[in-house]
């Protein structure tokens, strides 16, 4: 039990997220595509490629960099039975988020977001209750152009968070930043596609090892 | 100097509170076991056979055992079955790994959100549908449905069914999700989804039936009413070709009758519709006072007249209130006053 744990951390990329994606998807699906310079967070600058007629344009070979830790790290809390809570408040993609989940056997969050949920839980939930183990931000504003209020709560309740940031979020408190587009819809479905492949196949690869183990 | 409370101590609540009571599977289970026992024992008490003991023969054996003048229904003594008594409520909502079983758990409300998913959902693919067939140019014409019928299930009925509290705000965002699916052209495909969340309302026409003619052995049309004011009940037979006669309890009017007023009131109805002196009255009253028993013969008597006059006339005289029931009764007087409105005497010292 304790390899089947330790094992998957020995790799760089035990679960080969490289091949999941290429800087050509990422194109086609303009995730490139930023806000306005009037909308741009002091915060995002680094990973901003350059500006083009007023409109920022975001470095893809960072976003690679970014996305294979990112898809990386959620694979490893899919190995380990981690609960995976994916979060927006994007109404255009509400309904795909909450598929997404579905599918992955993960849970989502695309509603009003009530203030005690992460810190208030044992009151509102019951005792007993377990949180997430990891949040995934599709769009981490809500729908007054301000940081969600669950990006400052996982990190007062020390939850790993991996974010899509656009050019007009603050980055700061997610612990593993996507810097990408998360307006268009080819850009949404692009990341709900690889989420759900990196988790599904975390998931595949933990019961395969476990029926190995098994078998031993 | 202000006192400044702090909020350490005093406003810590107290953890033993925690909403209302959870009842546990084996709680109740046990409370069934016990309620069947209870019947048995009282089919037993009452010589029947304990095994087709209904709820309403519990309920009539309850009412005969222990009986109460208690005027609310629900304080008197009941036995019912434990799951109309305990109302129904969530079971744990996580595994025993921690996991919980709906994916929307950490919405908190999650069969409100889950219907909106499904139900948005629904819209999804009705909207593809719909696209398909304005590309084959199949697109069917949206015929009136009759929307008298049905209502859209109420906001209390709605958290019943979810068990979960809702707002105003999202209830209505659900009744106007399920508007605009009705509302597409081929929201049809749907109907029984949407079926789920509409009820019937029988139609409500209650129209006054106006009795017909009736005829006696002699040939003669008459028709009868019947009419109360305050504690006077009183029924009425008008006769046509007549004369103008009044019998009252066999008495004749002007001797039932002495005052005038009285007279004045049984006349109105014939004298509005100008047919004084062309039918004959013989009327029966129990109760009430002088004044009450007029009334209750001047109402008895209008409805008596519908049949002979149209309905014009019969709109007229409903109009004029011949045909209104007069609800005023005597207020019933209070403790602390003298009478129903007068107080005692105010003294300043």
């Amino acid at each position: 039990d304790d390899k089947l744990l330790s094992e998957p951390l020995s790799h760089p990329d035990f679960f080969n997220v490289k091949e999941l994606f290429s800087l050509k998807d990422l194109f086609d699906a303009r995730v490139h595509l930023g806000h306005k310079k009037g909308c741009r967070h002091r915060f995002m600058e680094p990973y901003i490629f350059g500006c083009r007629l007023d409109q920022d344009i975001i470095d893809l070979d960072q976003t690679m960099q970014h996305l294979q830790l990112a898809l990386n790290f959620t694979a490893h809390i899919a190995y380990r039975k981690g609960i995976i809570l994916f979060v927006s408040r994007k109404r255009q993609f509400c309904h795909l988020v909450e598929s997404t989940a579905r599918e992955c056997g993960e849970y989502a969050h695309t509603r009003y977001w009530q203030g005690g949920l992460l810190t208030n839980a044992h009151v509102q939930f019951g005792p007993g209750v377990r949180l997430p183990d990891l949040l995934i931000f599709l769009s981490s504003l809500n729908n007054i152009f301000e940081p969600h209020v669950a990006i400052r709560d996982a990190a007062k309740m020390n939850i790993p968070t991996v974010g899509v940031v656009d050019t007009n979020c603050n980055p700061c408190l997610i612990t593993y930043p996507i810097p990408g587009n998360d307006d268009s819809p080819t850009a949404m479905e692009l990341y709900c596609k690889l989420f759900r492949m990196t988790i599904i196949r975390a998931k595949d690869k933990r019961q395969q090892s476990e029926v190995f183990n098994e078998l031993r | 100097l202000r006192l400044m409370y702090t909020a350490t101590a005093m406003q810590s609540k107290n953890v033993g509170a925690s909403g209302p009571e959870k009842y546990t599977e084996a709680f109740i289970k046990k409370q069934i076991e016990e309620f069947n026992l209870g019947k048995r024992h009282l089919a037993n008490m009452m010589g029947e056979d304990p095994e087709t003991f209904t709820q309403e023969d519990i309920d009539r054996a309850i009412a005969y055992l222990f009986p109460s003048g208690l005027f609310d229904k629900q304080a008197r003594p009941m036995m019912k079955h434990p799951t109309e008594i305990f109302p129904e409520q969530r079971k744990i909502q996580w595994g025993e790994d921690g996991r919980p079983f709906h994916f929307l758990f950490y919405t908190g409300k999650q069969s409100y959100y889950s219907l909106m998913h499904e139900t948005y959902e629904k819209l999804l693919n009705v909207q593809k549908y719909q696209d398909q067939l304005t590309a084959q140019d199949h697109l069917p014409q949206k015929e009136k449905r009759n929307l008298a019928g049905n209502r859209w299930l109420t906001k209390i009925e709605l958290e019943e069914m979810l068990l979960e509290k809702l707002s105003d705000d999202e209830y209505s965002r659900f009744i106007q999700l399920l508007q605009k699916l009705m509302m597409l052209p081929c929201g049809d495909i749907e109907e029984k989804y949407i079926q789920k969340f509409s009820k019937e309302v029988p139609v409500q026409l209650q129209k006054v039936v106006i009795e017909p003619l009736k005829y006696d052995e002699r040939g003669v049309a008459f028709s009868t009413g019947e009419g109360t004011r305050k504690t006077a009940r009183a029924t009425a037979v008008v006769y046509d070709n007549g004369t103008g006669k009044i019998t009252v309890n066999g008495i004749d009017v002007l001797h039932y009758f002495p005052v005038l007023q009285d007279r004045e009131q049984l006349l109105f109805p014939f004298q509005f519709l100008d047919r004084v002196g062309k039918h004959d009255m013989v009327c029966t009253v129990s109760g009430g006072g002088r004044s009450a028993q007029a009334g209750a013969i001047r109402l008895a008597s209008a409805k008596a007249l519908r049949s002979f006059v149209t309905e014009k006339e019969v709109e007229f005289m409903r109009q004029a209130g011949l045909l209104t029931f007069d609800p005023r009764v005597k207020e019933r007087k209070k403790p602390g006053q003298e009478g129903a409105r007068r107080k005692f005497t105010w003294k300043k010292r």
